[in-house]
């Protein structure tokens, strides 16, 4: 088979390679810093969908968390131009490990489960959940939860949306669920599902904007504790604090309300679930 | 008389047996090393612990396994519709491509086509167009579940890929068989149905079952309509948590049913190699 020297030669490899991974990988740093010195790299999903932002261009500024999202930067002394956005799919969102992104931000609900995968920030948005449909539809006139309960429902996968439907309205037929809200907007339309779960500013921009004949049901009361949504950042990450301690100034100095007088100012209005 | 072997005899076999443990332990040495190496080079990652929480959570797989379970049984069910279908539209348009009427000539050209425009679309956008456009047409008699019309969708595409397997297979049998066949006073249908197609199908198990394989695991692309399936069930559970580990949950039963179609594929080809060896047709 081998000779003796090609023998020893593999064996001293493996012993070499053994002793060697170890020192190696205790060189790496631990817990998750900034991605670029001088710069904050903020991540979103691509496309990107208002009204949180505009035109699927986070670098613009336009929209509630666009402009959340540079008043954070600004808050921690990062001006406009040394801003880096990058493109994030869910699920590079939430891998273990440290991020690409310093945080990310894209309706992303907070919740004591995920607080043990990712660290949030405090929440920028409170969140209420909303069903909507198009005219014609079986639950058009619902007025109540228990109205829903025939109805087929649709929500996108990985949002509380989807644990909305599951726990709060608990309907007879099994929900569908989908990749996007453009698919769903696309199944509601189609009559493929009767009504659609998505958060409210989503609710009324998707009825105004995509949904040919589409309307609000209702938003679902408010829950004990609130909904918020929060800006995402790796587990143990070291600007959690910082980025916390930005979100709370913005909130008490009244900026985030300013923010979504801009651009969420018509969201109010939607008929409460009894 | 009994057999008596030669001390020369005796000495090739014990040469035999000690080569034969000495690859034993090379073989066995060689795994053990490689087993060590990759285990430390996996465990001493840094970020091994955050990664083995993510991904190997016992307690997400215990929540996870009756949903994805359940899932599960949506890929098992339009497996086998889709997979009847599929065998049976497949074998048809392999039947009309390899047919040789002048008369048949249109019939030819539509499978050509079909095949060629199957094989060539994404399965993703098929499912799209099928799924969410033929509903938007609003024809009340085409049902609008997410299901149906994503089976249709996988029997589109999967038909044209075993379509091409079986025409293979027709094309493989010796034209011999054909013309005796015909010699022998059966006509076109007959000799399809008793010389040709056996022939065929025999050559081309393996392939179907490998379509088979994978349309077990394509199944699950019907999510994108909203249908939840195992890795739907999967992804639902990880968005709640931010835990992976009910992919692998799904993964793992995944494999759990491929692992006996593989074996059985296996199996299958090497009964019928030493079947046509002992027929002496090679």
């Amino acid at each position: 088979m081998f000779n003796t020297k090609i023998k020893v030669a593999l064996v001293a490899l493996v012993a070499v390679v053994a002793i060697a991974i170890p020192v190696i990988n205790a060189q790496q740093s631990s817990g998750c810093g900034q991605i670029k010195e001088g710069v904050l790299t903020i991540g979103t999903d691509d496309p990107a969908y208002g009204p949180w932002f505009d035109n699927n261009d986070p670098a613009n500024g336009k929209g509630y968390e666009a402009a959340v999202a540079y008043a954070v930067a600004e808050e921690l002394g990062y001006s406009k131009d040394k801003v880096e956005w990058v493109k994030v799919p869910f699920n590079k969102v939430i891998q273990p490990g440290c991020k690409t992104f310093d945080f990310d931000i894209n309706q992303v609900s907070i919740t004591d489960e995920r607080k043990k995968a990712v660290d949030f920030s405090s929440g920028y948005y409170d969140v209420s959940q909303t069903v909507i449909t198009v005219k014609g539809s079986k639950i058009a006139g619902a007025k109540s939860i228990a109205d829903l309960k025939g109805a087929k429902l649709g929500a996108q996968v990985g949002t509380t949306s989807y644990a909305t439907i599951t726990d709060v309205i608990k309907p007879d037929q099994d929900p569908s669920v989908f990749d996007t809200n453009d698919v769903a907007k696309q199944a509601l339309a189609n009559g493929q599902i009767d009504g659609l779960v998505v958060d409210l500013p989503t609710a009324f921009y998707i009825t105004a904007v995509d949904l040919e004949d589409g309307l609000i049901v209702g938003q679902f009361p408010a829950k004990a504790g609130g909904e918020q949504f929060g800006l995402v950042l790796s587990k143990d990450s070291e600007l959690t604090k910082d980025v916390s301690a930005a979100v709370d100034a913005l909130r008490a100095n009244g900026t985030l309300a300013k923010i979504a007088d801009q651009w969420l100012a018509s969201t109010v209005g939607a008929p409460v679930l009894k | 008389m009994t057999y008596q072997p030669s001390a020369l005899q005796l000495q090739r076999e014990a040469a035999k047996r000690r080569a034969s443990r000495r690859s034993i332990f090379i073989a066995l040495s060689s795994t053990l090393a490689m087993g060590f190496l990759i285990t430390i080079l996996v465990t001493g990652a840094q970020g091994y612990e955050k990664v083995k929480e993510s991904f190997f959570n016992w307690e997400y797989a215990q929540k996870a396994l009756p949903s994805v379970f359940e899932g599960l049984l949506l890929n098992l069910r339009v497996l086998i519709i889709a997979e009847f279908f599929v065998l049976l539209i497949g074998l048809l348009i392999a039947i009309a491509r390899t047919s040789t009427s002048p008369v048949l000539y249109p019939v030819r050209l539509v499978a050509t086509i079909y095949t060629d425009l199957f094989r060539g679309l994404p399965l993703l956008l098929v499912l799209l167009l099928v799924g969410l456009g033929i509903p938007g047409l609003r024809i009340s008699w085409i049902p609008n579940s997410a299901v149906v019309l994503g089976t249709v969708a996988l029997v589109l595409t999967y038909s044209a890929y075993v379509a091409e397997v079986i025409r293979a297979g027709i094309e493989g049998v010796n034209p011999t068989q054909r013309q005796a066949a015909r010699a022998l006073g059966l006509n076109q249908a007959q000799t399809l149905e008793h010389v040709v197609l056996p022939q065929a199908f025999r050559n081309v198990t393996p392939p179907l079952l490998n379509d088979l394989v994978s349309l077990q695991k394509d199944s699950g692309l019907i999510s994108v309509l909203g249908a939840v399936d195992a890795i739907r069930a999967a992804g639902i559970q990880t968005a709640q948590s931010f835990n992976f580990t009910p992919y692998l949950v799904a993964g793992a039963l995944f494999v759990l049913l491929t692992i006996p179609l593989t074996r059985f594929t296996d199996w299958l080809t090497r009964r019928q190699d030493s079947k046509q060896r002992a027929q002496g047709q090679w």
